[in-house]
């Protein structure tokens, strides 16, 4: 009797301290594997293949780190989460990056840090061409699907009401329920992010029978995020991003990192690691933009190879552009 | 006889283990409030249940009390238990209507009555539930017409459909003159006021303007006129063995006396259809398909389950007692009403609980089809938007134990009513 109350107590109290670790990239080190929560399926942005292998561009911001942190990117364990439980995980533990097309709001950010912006996005919707919708705001009295648990219902109820228009709400759990109420004629409009409506327009029968309306009615910074309490792991993921950044604007991407590992250009052998230990400091290797330029790419590539316009969602890259470029993607330095 | 020491005694030994049992339990519970309290406060959670007064921000697609976005959390709270009670209620009564209806029938020495009642109960209780859920909804409900298309329900399309189908079988004599008249019927009947599409099914709202307390008041007296007249009619045939029509009076009684009131005031209450505006039906009385699919799916599963207790209630009762029925020249139906089932039906309520609190749990699957009920809208969206996840999921636990709880202290006390008495 004794025993049995000791062992069980043992074991519940071992489930309760559970959460108090604070070493991420120790344990990251240790597992030999990144953990990181994806979507359950968004052609272009995570999506496995017809192997089971995971694809796309939040997919490949986990490869970059795993890339930095073990100069190989398959050490990564993908968690395909829904909308509605993407948050849990990461609080408990159970994933060390969400990487899942997230928008960073002040309320997530009190509870959780986000590492940056990997995609600036905006929501719009999508219509049936027939029903000779041209504009947002021809929608009054429509049926619009939206996926539960995202900041999307809150966006879709701010802008009925803000233009004074009536509308009707059908939420469902997870984005493949969305789309597929759509597709059966539930709803005259499907609204999410307007990345997510060129994804998931590729999974309609015919897809040329539908049209993506112009306005963009909310600001949608998408971005991987980590638990509080761990700055050595929110730096280090953080500082994934801005590599990538850094090594397109300074022309570094895989096809030209031999010829850039022999560059006289200061900035280029600071990022490189052949000058300085920036890496280092950084909790990884000297040479850990190398290691993610050489198996994952620059930002420009992962952004074409998966959702530009050489890709199947074929997006311009509007504001996602370099800042040099045109666009509001500007990372610090590497010094 | 030797003197055991105290802490020999059984009362003592039990009393001791629980005790530490108890101790044990409310440790527990301490150690997981502490460390779920440190562990939050640690990651900037604040506890408690202050979020309930935030506002929503987030529609809701059917609502039995107003409800609009500038609403708070706690609203919400109400608008999802309210759509629960409703699917799981109108659930119960529909699946014991139906469960009893093929109980019976599975029972019925018509061969092929007996063998359809045996194929839906295989079929329905052996698919599992979502599928069904998800049948529904997509397979059958959303593969209705789009609203400009909508069925129209009434006596006109019924009636032009038939004058059609004459029409084609003779152009002239007497089909084609009887088709003639249909059609005038049909024009006589006035356009149908009942849609059917795939944004659900859109029936005429009665509108209640000054006056209607009165037809109100009439429909309550005649309630309690029937409810009197029932018992009278019984006591006199137990006493003179006198039947009164006691069905055709009380039908008279229900229609009659509220009609008598609406002509007297002036027709109170009218009726506001639906019409085709924009995108879809405006005006009248709406229901969602999302609704309409979970009904129909956890009625029809949990009637599969209901018709086997059914099934075994009345086989528990010995058949001497139908042979003495049938004996005294009682038919089968009036065997079955006044002898079979009032005993049986003590052996079916313990099975049949268990069956109401499933089709109440079950009825969380919601989610799949975008019901908007307590799972949904506030273990849902709620808990996702203010990130209090142990509060709303303890909330919505003690919710649903609270339910299943009340649901099995009222089969309980009517268990107790239905108990034979001791001999």
């Amino acid at each position: 009797m004794k025993r049995v109350i000791g062992v069980v107590s043992l074991a519940v109290a071992a489930g309760l301290s559970g959460l108090a670790e604070a070493q991420v990239l120790k344990s990251v080190r240790d597992r030999g594997a990144l953990h990181c929560g994806v979507s359950q399926g968004l052609p272009g942005f995570s999506n496995p293949d017809d192997k089971g292998n995971w694809t796309g561009f939040d997919v490949d911001f986990c490869r970059a780190i795993a890339a930095a942190i073990f100069n190989d990117p398959t050490k990564v364990k993908f968690t395909p989460l829904s909308a509605g439980d993407r948050f849990e995980p990461l609080r408990s533990g159970q994933i060390d990056v969400l990487s899942r097309n997230t928008t960073w709001t002040s309320s997530r950010d009190a509870l959780f840090n986000f590492v940056g912006v990997t995609y600036y996005d905006g929501q719009g919707f999508m219509v049936r061409k027939a029903l000779k919708v041209n504009s947002a705001l021809e929608l009054n009295g429509a049926s619009v699907c939206a996926q539960t648990g995202t900041t999307t219902e809150l966006n879709l109820a701010d802008y009925f009401r803000a233009n004074n228009m009536k509308y009707e709400v059908v939420a469902f759990g997870t984005a493949d329920e969305t789309i597929k109420a759509y597709e059966s004629g539930r709803c005259d409009a499907f609204t999410t992010d307007v990345s997510q409506l060129f994804a998931e327009k590729l999974k309609l029968s015919n897809a040329s029978d539908h049209v993506i309306l112009p306005e963009v009615i909310s600001k949608e910074p998408l971005g991987p995020l980590v638990r509080h309490g761990d700055d050595q792991w929110f730096d280090l993921v953080k500082w994934v991003h801005f590599a990538m950044l850094n090594a397109e604007e300074l022309g570094v991407s895989s096809k030209t990192l031999d010829e850039a590992l022999k560059a006289k250009q200061p900035e280029i052998r600071r990022m490189l690691g052949l000058e300085g230990s920036h890496g280092e400091q950084l909790g990884m290797t000297r040479d850990w933009v190398v290691r993610i330029v050489r198996h994952v790419g620059n930002y420009g590539e992962v952004f074409e190879r998966n959702v530009g316009t050489s890709s199947k969602l074929g997006i311009s890259r509007g504001l996602n552009r370099l800042w040099t470029k045109g666009g509001i993607q500007y990372a610090p330095p590497i010094r | 006889m030797t003197k055991t020491a105290f802490y020999n005694k059984p009362r003592f030994r039990s009393a001791v283990y629980q005790l530490a049992v108890l101790a044990v339990v409310v440790w527990l519970a301490i150690e997981f409030a502490i460390n779920a309290r440190v562990n939050l406060e640690a990651q900037n959670v604040r506890f408690g249940i202050g979020f309930l007064d935030d506002p929503a921000g987030f529609g809701i697609s059917q609502a039995l009390i107003s409800y609009s976005e500038q609403d708070t959390y706690r609203r919400v709270f109400f608008v999802g238990l309210l759509n629960t009670l409703l699917v799981s209620v109108l659930g119960i009564v529909f699946a014991t209507f139906l469960g009893f209806v093929i109980g019976l029938g599975r029972l019925s020495p018509n061969w092929l009555l007996a063998r359809l009642a045996g194929g839906y109960v295989e079929l329905l209780r052996n698919l599992p539930l979502l599928f069904q859920i998800l049948f529904w909804y997509l397979a059958v409900l959303l593969a209705m017409p789009g609203p400009r298309q909508s069925i129209a329900i009434g006596l006109q399309p019924i009636l032009r459909s038939i004058a059609d189908g004459l029409a084609l079988v003779e152009s002239s004599g007497a089909a084609g003159a009887v088709a003639q008249w249909l059609r005038s019927l049909a024009e006589w009947a006035g356009s149908p006021s009942m849609f059917l599409n795939n944004r659900g099914m859109f029936v005429p709202r009665a509108v209640f303007a000054d006056g209607s307390g009165l037809v109100a008041a009439a429909f309550v007296v005649a309630i309690l006129a029937v409810v009197g007249l029932r018992r009278w009619a019984r006591r006199r045939q137990d006493a003179t063995g006198v039947r009164f029509p006691v069905l055709w009076t009380s039908l008279a009684l229900l229609v009659g006396l509220p009609a008598i009131a609406t002509l007297a005031v002036g027709s109170p209450v009218s009726f506001e259809a639906p019409e085709l505006r924009g995108f879809n039906f405006v005006g009248g009385l709406r229901v969602i398909p999302e609704f309409t699919a979970l009904l129909i799916a956890l009625s029809t599963y949990t009637a599969a389950f209901i018709a086997e207790v059914v099934r075994a209630g009345i086989l528990a009762v010995p058949k001497g007692q139908s042979e003495a029925a049938m004996a005294l020249g009682l038919r089968r139906g009036t065997a079955l009403r006044l002898i079979v089932i009032p005993q049986a039906l003590r052996v079916m309520i313990p099975p049949m609980t268990n069956q109401y609190l499933n089709l109440t749990k079950n009825s969380t699957l919601a989610v799949a089809i975008g019901y908007p009920d307590l799972v949904a809208v506030f273990a849902g969206t709620t808990r996702i938007q203010t990130h209090q996840a142990i509060e709303i999921v303890a909330i919505t636990m003690a919710v649903y134990l609270a339910i299943s709880l009340a649901t099995s202290f009222a089969m309980n006390l009517y268990n107790a009513r239905t108990r034979f008495g001791e001999r």
